[in-house]
């Protein structure tokens, strides 16, 4: 029998801290990958997964070092302390995928030399050869034209061709085991759903061991044959897909399976891990009673009539004029407590869209109005204050130089919603209770916290001007499932409870199923389809549509219980 | 947590990472900046006070010179001043100058930067453009034809009063650019960053959301710059003083200093240009030296050297 590919026995990774303290990111963890076989590790982040994927490329950083335990790469041990291996290459017999393509790729190398400089240097190729190595690598991971690609820049291909070229650098020396970390997050769907397919093909047809670290359940469920799902460092469980993800023995297993929106069911609210204390719920129903209740508290119809939007230099210093249509005449309407959603890969100008409607963008024709009054009109005007963004990217929503605070009192005493300094910051510590926060995290700079709290921060940021309408582009993008959970559950009892309009822009299919009562699908610019979510799941009538649902990774195929609705 | 971690100990061990000679140049412009500071309390007499002026005993050589004065250990000048004292009220001036000219050329830059990389369009344009041909002139030129213009039309400009501020005005009409530039890049940076969009959809006024957003995140670079223009700024404070448009001679700057003596250094009194001349190359010296390890620690890229 053919040793596996990979085999960890017991490794314990530490970082040794300055004041003599050990933080212990990876702990007695066991794993295995035979040849041909894609393990997934998978868990939240702080897990250490990409320790263990760190560790066994020898790229743990500066003060990181495997304390105890065992690694060995086709058949043949790991030294620990220095991560290298007797007649094995890092590089050559470990090949490595990492997430974003932009940047794994130097930009200023040909595909030809990416992939030939590897061969020749490790194979000690001719010229000629590895170029004839690379056009038979570059055919392999399907890339179109590959003699014309071989001569092309990383900044001419897609993001998906990159990606591509990544993996056939990666396959370029024949290696034993691949380590993939996160392949397909920077990706769109039907490109996701190809490089997929691709690395299934890899395992099968070259019998390649690939450990595919990933937070995506879907895309464990669709390509992984075994799956081990980790905790703060610890292994919780492991064993092959349909058993793990449709069975899961370990209660934080269950916890993390239930917490991934099904594409399948709509559920009144997303199974969330932990409970919130009964704290938050009162601060909750005290906004809700600030905001204003009754019929005067609605925000009144969001309406996008026949919208343009043209980006470009037109005429400007020195003439000619080069001008891309983002957005191609969009009309809609949320109605008041409408939870409307906007779905479509990158780049079909659905954050345009959303820009437009916040103000941080002009519309080139066309209207958008709220409640009658047109939008981004007047500085610090009621149409301004009524409509509020919660942006995509947490790290850089919060200025990192203001107190937690100070940035949600900033609204409030813009728009004098408190007659005194020391009311608006009550009123500011009572927004960040009612999303889930203690108010004593005020006093903090935003470093202090993590992804998903910075997340509830800029939502009760943007409910502080107490706005009647709030746009929400990929709010939940960049977090973890159980944090992404808890944060569309707080959007929705915001609508539910202050009567609040959403517009809710997602690529994700399964998060928009939950959250939306209609659902509007983009692509290229313009609305394809329009229709209640339901009848849009139950019934896509766009070809579009239907290819977007059908390429969705969902657990739902491995047997989860079903849901009585 | 993995990220975190590691982090910790590696900036602690960054902040002990001064070389040697930072340290003792960092020392040098503390000490500098000290003498310059209390000099009316450390000098033996004050060389502005024209009574204090004794031609009897000119151009007396330094105390360790055969026929110096004990009480002149470096020397007088050829008015008689007490050469150590010149320079350390020299040192104040040409400090107090090249600061000020750093003050108002980066509070110029920021100001002009910010709406720079803010609005962008025609304000940029008109900005930036200007910056352009401001930077096309050499300094010197440029300060030579500001001080020149100020005496033509304002008489007044020569006195030790009025000098100061036509030098400061001089230097610092061509260095904002340089601030103006830097902030206008960070700014542009930052304004697309999420938070300050969404300062724009809270509603807040263009001009708090510069100074309050943006403001605090764009001054490190700038006070990088200003570290390095010091020097700059002082030496052309003195290369001004020296071609005689800076500093009068009744309260001589360095520049001023090295001028006078320029005119007796072939008649072997060496002393009154080269003690001032030797304090100017010191000070400057030592400032590039704690600006250029600034630059170097808040340069990303050149981070981990």
């Amino acid at each position: 029998m053919k040793p596996a590919a990979l085999s960890i026995t017991d490794l314990t990774v530490d970082y040794p801290l300055a004041d003599g303290s050990v933080v212990t990111a990876v702990s007695g963890v066991n794993l295995t990958v035979a040849p041909g076989e894609i393990h997934a590790l998978v868990g939240e982040s702080g897990a250490g997964k990409t320790t263990i994927g760190n560790a066994l490329m020898g790229l743990l950083q500066a003060p990181g070092r495997v304390a105890k335990g065992r690694i060995e790469i086709g058949g043949k041990p790991v030294d620990i302390r220095t991560g290298r291996t007797d007649g094995i290459v890092q590089g050559k017999d470990v090949g490595a995928i990492f997430q974003d393509p932009m940047t794994s790729l130097n930009p200023l190398f040909t595909v030809e030399s990416q992939l030939g400089e590897t061969m020749r240097h490790h194979l000690g190729l001719s010229r000629a050869e590895a170029r004839r190595r690379s056009l038979e690598l570059l055919r392999a991971v399907g890339i179109p034209e590959p003699e014309r690609r071989l001569k092309s820049y990383p900044h001419q291909l897609s993001g998906g061709q990159r990606q591509r070229v990544v993996i056939a650098a990666a396959l370029c020396c024949g290696p034993k085991l691949i380590i993939a970390d996160e392949p397909t997050t920077a990706l769109d769907v039907s490109v996701q759903a190809q490089i997929l397919k691709l690395i299934r093909g890899l395992a099968d047809e070259r019998g390649v061991g690939i450990l595919l670290v990933t937070h995506n359940m879907g895309v464990v469920a669709e390509v992984a044959d075994r799956v081990t799902i980790m905790l703060k460092g610890q292994v919780v469980e492991s064993g092959p897909v349909a058993e793990v993800l449709g069975a899961p023995q370990h209660a934080y297993a269950k916890a993390l399976i239930g917490a991934v929106p099904r594409v399948d069911v709509k559920l009144p609210r997303l199974p969330v891990p932990a409970q919130e204390s009964p704290g938050t719920a009162a601060a909750r129903e005290q906004v809700r009673a600030r905001m204003g209740g009754g019929e005067e508290a609605k925000a009144g119809v969001l309406s996008v009539d026949n919208l343009v939007v043209e980006y470009g230099a037109r005429g400007g210093f020195f003439g000619g004029s080069r001008v891309f249509r983002a957005v191609k005449g969009v009309s809609f309407t949320v109605e008041p407590g409408e939870i409307f959603g906007l779905v479509g890969e990158s780049g079909c100008g659905k954050t345009t869209v959303a820009n437009t409607i916040a103000g941080l963008a002009k519309p080139t024709s066309g209207s958008v109005t709220l409640g009658g009054l047109p939008i981004g009109a007047k500085r610090g005007g009621v149409a301004r204050k009524a409509l509020q963004m919660v942006f995509q990217d947490p790290y850089s929503a919060l200025n990192p130089r203001l107190r937690v605070t100070t940035a949600i009192a900033e609204p409030i005493a813009f728009y004098h919603l408190a007659a005194t300094k020391a009311e608006a910051v009550e009123d500011a510590a009572l927004l960040l209770e009612s999303v889930g926060l203690d108010r004593e995290a005020g006093a903090r700079f935003p470093h202090a916290f993590s992804g998903g709290q910075r997340q509830r921060i800029a939502i009760a940021r943007a409910l502080a001007p107490r706005p009647r309408f709030l746009v929400c582009d990929e709010p939940t993008s960049s977090l973890d499932v159980s944090v992404q959970a808890q944060i569309l559950n707080l959007l929705k009892d915001l609508r539910d409870l202050a009567g609040l309009s959403i517009l809710f822009i997602s690529h994700d299919l399964a998060v928009v199923r939950q959250m939306c009562d209609r659902i509007a699908v983009m692509k290229s610019g313009e609305i394809v389809e329009q229709a209640p979510t339901e009848e849009l799941f139950a019934a896509p009538s766009h070809p579009y549509t239907r290819e977007l649902l059908s390429l969705v990774p969902s657990l739902d195929k491995i047997a989860r219980e079903p849901v009585a609705v | 947590m993995s990220l975190a971690a590691p982090n910790r100990p590696a900036k602690r061990r960054r902040r002990l990472q001064m070389p040697v000679s930072v340290m003792i140049g960092l020392a040098v412009v503390v000490l500098m900046l000290a003498i310059a500071l209390l000099a009316p309390w450390i000098a033996p007499t004050d060389p502005t006070n024209v009574a204090s002026f004794d031609l009897m005993s000119a151009e007396l050589p330094p105390a360790f010179m055969p026929d110096g004065d004990p009480a002149h250990w470096l020397g007088t000048d050829n008015q008689g001043r007490d050469l150590f004292s010149a320079i350390l009220y020299g040192m104040r001036v040409s400090i107090a100058i090249g600061g000020g000219a750093v003050l108002v050329a980066a509070s110029i830059g920021v100001v002009l930067g910010l709406l720079a990389g803010y609005f962008g369009g025609w304000v940029d344009i008109v900005i930036m453009r200007v910056g352009d041909v401001i930077l096309s002139l050499p300094t010197i030129l440029l300060a030579l034809l500001v001080s020149g213009i100020a005496r033509a039309i304002f008489p007044e400009a020569g006195t030790a009063q009025w000098a100061p501020v036509i030098l400061i005005g001089a230097i610092a009409i061509h260095e904002w650019v340089q601030y103006a530039r830097t902030v206008r890049a960070a700014t542009m940076v930052e304004a697309s960053k999420d938070y300050v969009r969404a300062a724009r959809v809270i509603g807040l006024p263009s001009l708090h959301i510069m100074v309050r957003h943006i403001l605090p995140n764009v001054m490190s670079p700038v006070m990088v710059i200003a570290t390095i223009n010091l020097a700059a700024a002082v030496l052309t404070e003195a290369t001004l003083s020296f071609l005689g448009v800076g500093m009068p001679p009744t309260y001589p700057s360095l520049g001023t200093l090295i001028r006078i003596g320029n005119e007796f250094v072939f008649s072997g009194i060496w002393w009154i240009a080269v003690f001032p001349a030797v304090t100017l190359v010191i000070l400057v010296l030592a400032v590039n030296v704690v600006g250029d390890w600034l630059r170097d620690r808040f340069n990303p890229k050149l981070k981990g050297r």
